[in-house]
């Protein structure tokens, strides 16, 4: 196993012009869970999008490293390289494409720098195993990537997926929504494991503390208005879920 | 040879077609002079080189039950049904007792360029399939074409006799790009070669924008006739030279509860223009019509289509796709009508197109013509560029963007690569598109 950091500071960013993370800070190490609280529109999902340089998110300020790399400097596909991935709230349906030759694709080196003598992973059959994991039907990992999927489907397919890819920092944004509480347990277990398994660090973003209850966090964040406004141990989660978010607004 | 006199003298008599015309909007007709080329005359034995080696372009096609090959109009091959011999009779049809009424049966020589094939063709081809037989395996038709400064007029009639089971597939290629784009093996292999120097298809425009007048010019014609409770598969694909033009028509009539399943691949010529008219003639006929397309640098790939339905409970349900890249253009341009008396028909017309550079551009234009109530009708078209959500997501995973870019474009076409009617020849068909998209250099392979 080893061991980094994804070290975010004073991430300032906007969206069609408009600020929406106002100087975010927070250091998740490998291993490590972390959830980020937050109401709606507190800039939690946008924080994901910035770290995975969605197009259209603009970054103004600060700095992003995962193990000293600096993620800002990378597009995209090089920052999932580098090991951070990102389980979408809305996963997008890509017809056509297979979630077979998706993630071969991840897995193989890129156009051009390929090496002919690596053998290619046995991408199928950790997929199978990975969905076996967490309950999802092995039939669905043959239909194009989340299409005709329910929204349950579409985030243990994400959870399957990250299983497959196994990287360094996981950004889980609202894995939770569209679960039922059996879903929920065998995701939040999944990914609760692989912070042993591998190290995996994990930064999930949740309106809710029920995923937390079986995805326990090591540390909670509060966001509120595009700033981390609180940071406590797995007991903040209980108090936001008793009291809500207006303490700290 | 009266029908030929009179054809030549029609068309001589009427004025050449141009854009000015709706059926010729968008299209490149202006630029056509027919003075340029030489109908290809029949030479003092063989024609070209490509007796021999036509029967080697053949192999592509996998197994056949008969086949038949014309080279610069002429036909080269007939290689007869073996065990299936009484089922299916291929070769020239003026050999044929019947051979005045079969040419022209359906393709009126006032459409397109149909009325100049009807002058020139010199040897149209026949493949009649018997009433009540069932082939087991496709008929080929290939036309080899695209000799420098040659005009050549393939023709073909395809005849289902009543309850017959068919399959036919039905190409125009022109030899180097037939090796290149159809023949099994690794792609890397086929652009090797002797094919280095043969013009990639879509480039017949230098950097001023000015069309290059095309170095030869193929204007084939097609008339598939399904007898009652016929059913036919038919595959045609065009894989001409880029400095070649062609102007094809693709005529089927069908009789009552006959079946049409029809998949047109174009990727090739400078100027690519394919007419489907599908006439359902009796009550209770279904013709579904699919293409796929790929255009490249200054290719323009041109469909118009016409669904016309003349009985009663007739249906047609049409899909074309089509990826452009570089300063391609595409036209579709499609027309669902519904006679009178054709009540409880059901037409079905859909185009999407995927843009892939910005100096690509696709012309979309669906039309609905009406004469009867009781009926339903639908149509749809988009034209757009590859979805930025889903780059983004297959980005996201790790994939390099242009890789993420070849699996979204092969995802577009996978629907329609999983439709080919004919039996064993949906490889063929991904191969072809295949290739042509990595000529493109947007897709490395499609899955079949």
């Amino acid at each position: 196993m080893t061991t980094g950091e994804l070290c975010i500071e004073g991430l300032r960013a906007e969206v069609a012009g408009r600020e929406i993370l106002r100087g975010v800070s927070l250091t998740v190490r490998s291993g490590e869970v972390h959830a980020v609280m937050g109401p709606n529109g507190s800039g939690k999902s946008t924080l994901a999008h910035v770290l995975m340089g969605r197009p259209g998110y603009r970054v103004l300020d600060g700095t992003v490293t995962l193990d000293g790399i600096d993620l800002l400097a990378l597009p995209t596909w090089q920052r999932a390289r580098a090991g951070l991935f990102l389980g979408m709230q809305h996963p997008i349906e890509v017809p056509g494409v297979s979630l077979l030759a998706s993630l071969s694709a991840a897995r193989t080196p890129p156009s051009g720098d390929g090496d002919d003598e690596v053998v290619p992973p046995d991408v199928a059959g950790q997929l199978a195993v990975e969905a076996d994991r967490i309950g999802l039907d092995r039939r669905l990992l043959e239909r194009p990537l989340n299409v005709d999927l329910s929204g349950g489907e579409r985030k243990r397919n994400e959870t399957v997926q990250l299983g497959v890819l196994r990287p360094r920092f996981a950004v889980l944004d609202e894995i939770d929504s569209g679960l039922d509480v059996d879903a929920l347990a065998a995701v939040g277990r999944r990914v609760r494991e692989a912070t042993t398994e591998w190290g995996l660090g994990v930064l999930a973003v949740t309106h809710f503390a029920r995923l937390l209850e079986v995805l326990v966090p090591d540390v909670v964040h509060v966001m509120t208005d595009g700033k981390v406004v609180a940071t406590g141990g797995r007991e903040l989660a209980g108090l936001v879920d008793q009291a809500g978010y207006a303490a700290y607004r | 040879m009266a029908r030929r006199t009179a054809a030549l003298e029609a068309f001589s008599a009427a004025p050449l077609p141009s854009a000015k015309e709706e059926v010729w909007r968008y299209s490149r007709i202006d630029d056509l002079d027919l003075d340029r080329f030489e109908p290809a005359v029949p030479a003092a034995g063989a024609p070209r080189s490509a007796v021999v080696s036509s029967r080697d372009l053949l192999d592509p096609f996998g197994p056949r039950v008969a086949a038949v090959v014309s080279v610069d109009g002429v036909l080269a091959v007939a290689e007869p049904a073996g065990p299936d011999g009484r089922d299916v009779v291929v070769g020239a049809l003026a050999e044929h007792s019947e051979a005045d009424a079969l040419l022209g049966a359906v393709a009126d020589a006032g459409a397109d360029l149909v009325g100049l094939n009807d002058a020139c063709a010199l040897d149209p081809l026949l493949v009649d399939v018997a009433p009540g037989a069932r082939l087991e395996r496709p008929v080929v038709v290939l036309h080899v074409a695209g000799a420098d400064g040659s005009a050549v007029f393939p023709r073909t009639v395809v005849r289902v006799g009543e309850g017959a089971v068919a399959s036919v597939v039905e190409a125009v290629v022109s030899e180097q790009t037939a090796r290149r784009l159809l023949a099994p093996g690794a792609p890397g292999v086929a652009h090797s070669g002797g094919a280095a120097h043969e013009p990639v298809p879509g480039g017949t425009r230098e950097a001023t924008g000015e069309v290059v007048p095309a170095r030869a010019l193929v204007v084939p014609v097609t008339e598939l006739v399904l007898g009652a409770g016929a059913s036919l598969a038919y595959l045609s694909v065009q894989a001409l030279a880029g400095d070649v033009w062609s102007l094809a028509t693709q005529v089927s009539s069908l009789g009552a509860d006959a079946s049409l399943s029809s998949f047109a691949v174009a990727v090739g010529a400078g100027y690519g223009r394919l007419r489907t008219d599908s006439v359902l003639a009796g009550a209770g006929g279904s013709s579904r019509l699919r293409a796929a397309f790929v255009g490249s640098g200054d290719q323009m790939l041109d469909f118009r289509t016409m669904q016309d339905h003349a009985a009663p409970r007739t249906t047609s349900d049409l899909l074309f796709k089509g990826a452009l890249s570089g300063r391609a253009h595409s036209v579709y341009s499609g027309l669902i009508r519904i006679r009178r008396g054709a009540v409880r028909s059901d037409a079905r017309q859909t185009n999407h197109n995927l843009v892939l550079d910005e100096g690509a551009h696709a012309d979309s234009v669906p039309n609905l013509d009406i004469e009867e109530n009781d009926v339903r009708c639908s149509h749809a078209s988009t034209v757009g560029p590859v979805d930025e959500d889903q780059r983004y997501y297959l980005e996201s995973r790790g994939i390099d963007p242009g890789t993420a870019e070849e699996l979204i474009v092969a995802g577009f076409f996978d629907d329609i690569a999983d439709q080919v009617p004919v039996a064993g020849a949906d490889a063929l068909v991904s191969r072809v598109l295949g290739r042509r998209l990595v000529e493109t250099e947007h897709a490395e392979v499609l899955r079949g």
